[in-house]
């Protein structure tokens, strides 16, 4: 990609990218004339100087009392995780009430991550919405939306914009039903989601409390409600996982190496990894309409993610059932939990062959542990998926240095705290509840680690700071294909250790590759 | 406990909703049920009888002070008064910015979500003025208030603002469980004040539940931040509100879907009561002098 600064003309057959063509004189010229004439530079030292100021402790102090502005917060916004939970269930198309904007924003985060088309529609309010409130495009949008794309279900979520004005969806919805958008029996299971409140983990919880609800209580009035009638099904809610397409296919498969009855509610792995064999899926696979219903009987429900389920859980243990809370497990003891949590609620003894996963887990630690032990890591993500990756680093003899999570609230902080109470790697490592990502701009500045997992918005606290960084969470936009591997269950913490030990390496190799100089440890073993 | 019975009171600005909703909400506090005031209005007026106060810090108030409402614990909020009535101001933003109508959904799902519904028979909306956007008919969407009250009497726009929120129930009755209760009339002494009030609460296809006379005694009270109830438990005006608080407790399961007229049956209303003269196009954009000329 080096130019050498050497001019290279364009032509049809020869067609410069933008790696090259901005590197061109005619571009570097007419940069810096725009900058000169324009942009009323600060002169070259200043900025230097405000440069290092800005990896000062003094600096971090400032910044840490910030109060009135938030930069780089590592969280999304209500809707985009009430749609995560929608497509989750059999030709579901989610809806969501609110402005076109914000929807192609929900779409393109989720294609650019999954590398999937992502299919999901607005009512399209506009200014006169905002002053009449939205009751015709919900009219019109649910109407255009059952005759266009075919769904079985359309779940309905909001925007700030809708919410503001106080749109009701439950009556809304009610009234376009009366007008004939969609028939009267379709399904219409909505939640409201103001951006403006919590997290897209909230609207993960509000749009799962929601369609459960209209299914369990009457669709909305327009049935009775149904009676529970206990069975020995347990079901399983995953949360808003980035990794969900490799997550889910290894639960299944554990599952079945368990044995029993099992359902997962809102399954969205298919949806997002549609096999190119000439066919389009707009929907694919997910949990059918008729096992949400049945989903009341079941004996127990898992939550994998419990943040992701604060009202949702409740509500379920409300109607009679079990309930256990996990925190995304990864590794040797947070799988162990959720093979015990398995194994008691349905009665079956854990099998031989997940035994020797794990022994084989634990054997691979054990030949990487020289590498891995006592280096230290800052680590970002939503709130149970921090706290995965945590317990495992603990367990793998890292030490954890920096947790933060924008979502996570105290309970999640006290979380985090016992968990690192529990190990002697975990003494040294400060939680930050409620911080973003300019405040941990600041700790790797004045309290370095050794590598930091984040998300792809982490990229650039690896340029600023030099911290190596492992890709892990949601969303990851420039890196390909990481979803489709699981990193729960044994063999899915197999691919996380991979995933550390690899940058370990990398570095190790980049620190060591210096021709006669030391390249005396550039070795062929590690 | 009694299943939890939610009911609003609504009417035109400075009409005397609060002071007759808490008046009568004590009388019913009396009666020995537990209630919860909910007060959505961002003068915040709402419970300062009830609670002997000037103005209840609100909870959109504190949220902004602790940063945001879930950084609030409901014990913050809530303030206990008269007969261990419990109180709620959502509050809301100074005069001409922000929106007042979010601040009442913010707030009632932080109560709801909460508990603060728990071991309580009653959930009183006080709802300002009209219905003037989606966020102030937040207690009358579904699961919310189930009767709504509108404060009213003999002046024409009383008369007007009771017909608009009308309106506003019958949005939502249609789709949900939402039912007007009837028409509390506060007495303001014009003519034929009565027979009006039964006449558009009978054009609205509900009835007068109370005539509250004028009377005061209720002024004295105001001025000790205190109920008629409390200050003068004696007193006829008391005994009115008993009475209205009994009536609101029977009229439970009672109330209707409205029909709400247009603004011309509104006005041959008046004109039936002689209080405007038919098609006296004379009469319009005189003053009183003129019009004594004219006649």
């Amino acid at each position: 990609m080096e130019t050498n600064g050497e001019t290279k003309s364009q032509n049809a057959e020869h067609v410069l990218d933008h790696f090259h063509l901005f590197r061109q004189p005619q571009y570097l010229e007419m940069f810096e004339r725009k900058k000169r004439e324009f942009e009323d530079p600060a002169c070259a030292d200043e900025v230097e100087q405000i440069r290092e100021w800005t990896k000062t402790k003094e600096y971090r102090d400032k910044n840490f009392a910030r109060e009135a502005i938030t930069i780089n917060p590592a969280k999304a916004c209500q809707p985009l995780g009430a749609i995560f939970a929608a497509v989750g269930f059999e030709g579901t198309l989610p809806f969501v009430h609110g402005s076109q904007g914000c929807v192609a924003y929900f779409r393109s985060h989720f294609s650019r991550h999954f590398k999937e088309p992502s299919g999901c529609v607005s009512s399209s309010m506009t200014e006169d919405a905002a002053v009449f409130g939205g009751l015709n495009n919900m009219i019109d949008g649910l109407a255009n939306s059952y005759a266009l794309y075919k769904p079985k279900m359309i779940a309905v979520s909001t925007t700030c914009m809708a919410e503001v004005i106080g749109d009701d969806l439950n009556s809304f919805i009610k009234n376009a039903r009366d007008k004939g958008s969609v028939p009267q029996d379709f399904d219409v299971p909505f939640a409201h989601t103001p951006s403006f409140v919590g997290s897209h983990i909230t609207g993960y919880d509000n749009m799962m409390k929601g369609i459960l609800e209209y299914f369990w209580d009457g669709k909305a009035k327009t049935i009775a409600p149904l009676e529970r009638k206990p069975n020995e099904r347990i079901n399983l809610i995953v949360g808003f996982d980035g990794n969900v397409v490799g997550n889910m296919r290894e639960l299944r498969r554990i599952l079945e190496l368990m044995g029993g009855d099992y359902l997962i509610v809102s399954d969205n792995s298919d949806v997002w990894d549609t096999p190119a064999d000439g066919t389009f899926r707009m929907y694919d696979g997910g949990t059918k309409l008729a096992e949400i219903s049945e989903a009341l009987h079941s004996k127990a429900t898992i939550s994998m993610q419990s943040f992701c389920t604060p009202k949702t859980l409740p509500y379920i243990q409300g109607k009679g059932q079990e309930t256990v809370g996990l925190h995304y497990p990864i590794g040797v003891a947070a799988t162990d939990q959720f093979l015990q949590e398995v194994s008691r609620l349905s009665g079956r003894p854990i099998p031989e062959a997940l035994e020797k996963e794990r022994g084989r887990l634990v054997d691979a630690i054990a030949d990487s542990s020289a590498h891995i032990h006592g280096k230290r890591f800052a680590v970002y993500a939503d709130p149970d998926v921090a706290l995965g990756i945590a317990g495992f680093l603990l367990e793998l003899g890292a030490e954890p240095a920096h947790i933060l999570a924008t979502n996570g609230d105290a309970a999640w902080e006290q979380k985090v705290r016992e968990l690192l109470d529990h190990s002697p790697f975990g003494a040294g490592c400060q939680v930050y509840p409620g911080k973003d990502l300019w405040h941990m701009r600041s700790l790797l500045f004045t309290e370095p680690v050794d590598f930091l997992i984040g998300n792809t918005y982490a990229k650039y606290l690896e340029r600023d700071t030099g911290t190596p960084l492992i890709r892990f969470g949601f969303p990851i936009f420039d890196r390909h294909h990481h979803h489709r591997f699981p990193v729960w269950g044994y063999q899915g913490g197999l691919n996380v250790l991979v995933r550390i030990l690899d940058k370990i390496f990398d570095e190790m190799d980049r620190n060591t590759n210096v021709p006669a100089k030391s390249d005396y440890s550039f070795d062929i073993i590690r | 406990m009694s299943e939890l019975r939610q009911i609003a009171f609504y009417g035109k600005g400075g009409i005397g909703k609060s002071t007759t909703s808490q008046n009568t909400l004590a009388a019913l506090a009396d009666l020995g049920q537990k209630i919860l005031i909910v007060g959505c209005d961002p003068k915040a007026d709402s419970t300062r009888l009830i609670l002997h106060s000037k103005n209840q810090d609100t909870i959109l108030h504190l949220a902004a002070e602790a940063g945001s409402v879930e950084d609030l614990e409901i014990e913050d909020v809530m303030k206990v008064g008269y007969k261990n009535i419990r109180c709620v101001e959502s509050g809301g933003p100074e005069p001409g910015v922000g929106c007042a109508g979010r601040g009442v959904i913010t707030s009632i799902n932080f109560l709801e979500e909460n508990g603060a519904y728990e071991g309580i028979d009653y959930v009183s909306y006080d709802v300002l003025g009209d219905v003037v956007c989606g966020g102030f008919a937040m207690p009358i969407r579904e699961n919310k208030a189930q009767e709504i009250y509108i404060v009213m009497s003999g002046e024409m726009m009383a008369m007007y603002a009771a017909n608009n929120i009308s309106k506003g129930i019958l949005k939502y009755a249609n789709s949900g469980g939402v039912r007007l209760g009837g028409l509390i009339c506060n007495e303001r002494q014009t003519d034929l004040e009565l027979e009006l009030a039964e006449a558009l609460a009978a054009k609205l296809g509900t009835t007068l539940i109370h005539f509250v006379p004028r009377d005061n005694v209720v002024q004295h009270a105001e001025l000790r931040r205190m109920t008629v109830i409390e200050y003068a438990p004696e007193s006829k005006q008391a005994e009115e509100y008993r009475m209205l608080a009994k009536k609101i407790h029977e009229n439970k399961g009672n109330g209707v879907i409205p029909t709400p007229i247009t603004m011309d049956e509104l006005e041959d209303l008046l004109m039936q009561f002689g209080i405007m003269k038919r098609e006296d196009e004379s009469l319009v954009g005189k003053t009183a002098g003129e019009a004594v000329l004219c006649a």
